[in-house]
């Protein structure tokens, strides 16, 4: 396997402005692309715990899933959300997250992806997600 | 809304302090709690350049609404228990009708329909003025009474407890 730098694909992530507010990177082995979402204790959303907001865990999931369409479809254009569902199946803990995603079926104007979270453990996930995308096509210049 | 839906002003003040004062990320992102009643809560975020996802279009990430809604549905479940507990999302769908109009404040209106032992069901509307023009729609249900773990030194937590309670 071709060890091969992505410096596209860390800019395309880090011009993305909401993805530097979260404090999200990219880690790039090969063809696997691993997100890391650094922790900060601005992501809290239970103080008791404490445990990561939902929201933000959504929300590193889906740019997780985009990340991944990008690095597949090219990096041209954005791809769309069209729905996401999000099974929250640990708290996450005050530290850092990783997050991978597959592509399950790309067709020619929708995409369907998992994404999956972990922790310390991999084999214990923290979230898993799976979402539909628009890809804009390169003929249509809005991509509506 | 039905006025027997209203809940005492000291109630309401309580909820905008504890859901939002004492929860790091909702501060982050400058959540409101704009109004509530039993089982609903309006919940607003501000534009902010900060939350862009498209810089072509300064269009608001996505990852901005599902925080927003998920925070929407969690304040209109506390705000439909006879008592207050620790919650925990199980799951969340969101599903995104059109983008979020750049400059315009982000408004989601969060209903908690039904509560059973265990789990509470909730859905939730993101829009800018005019809630039957959705920019987002979202279905999800919450654990009741979720972490039964003792309270930390995390500074906003004690708080949080001493306002929300902790019966969990």
């Amino acid at each position: 396997m071709s060890e091969t730098p992505a410096p596209d694909l860390d800019r395309f992530v880090q011009a993305i402005p909401y993805a530097r507010f979260l404090g999200i990177s990219v880690d790039r082995k090969g063809n696997e692309i691993t997100t890391i979402l650094k922790f900060d204790r601005k992501l809290i959303g239970n103080p008791v715990l404490p445990a990561l907001h939902g929201g933000v865990i959504g929300a590193f999931l889906e740019m997780t899933a985009i990340i991944q369409l990008a690095f597949e479809t090219g990096i041209s254009a954005l791809p769309k959300p069209i729905g996401l569902t999000i099974d929250y199946l640990r708290s996450g803990k005050p530290m850092d997250t990783y997050g991978r995603a597959k592509i399950t079926k790309q067709g020619r104007r929708v995409a369907t992806v998992l994404a999956e979270a972990w922790q310390e453990d991999h084999s214990r996930l923290i979230a898993t997600a799976h979402g539909h995308f628009l890809l804009k096509a390169a003929d249509e210049p809005d991509g509506k | 809304m039905p006025s027997d839906n209203r809940l005492p002003p000291d109630i309401v003040e309580t909820m905008k302090s504890v859901l939002i004062e004492h929860v790091p990320h909702a501060r982050a992102l400058g959540l409101s709690i704009v109004d509530a009643a039993r089982g609903h809560s309006w919940v607003s975020v501000p534009y902010d350049e900060k939350l862009i996802g498209n810089v072509e279009t300064g269009v608001i990430h996505g990852g901005v609404i599902t925080t927003l809604l998920d925070n929407a549905c969690g304040t209109a479940v506390q705000l439909a228990l006879p008592e207050r507990m620790s919650i925990a999302t199980l799951d969340l769908r969101i599903d995104y009708m059109k983008p979020a109009t750049p400059g315009l404040a982000l408004m989601a209106h969060a209903h908690c329909y039904k509560v059973t032992r265990n789990i509470a069901f909730v859905r939730g509307t993101a829009y800018h003025t005019d809630e039957a023009d959705p920019i987002a729609t979202s279905v999800g249900t919450f654990m009741l009474a979720a972490n039964r773990a003792t309270p930390t030194d995390f500074p906003e937590a004690t708080g949080f407890i001493a306002k929300l309670g902790d019966k969990a």
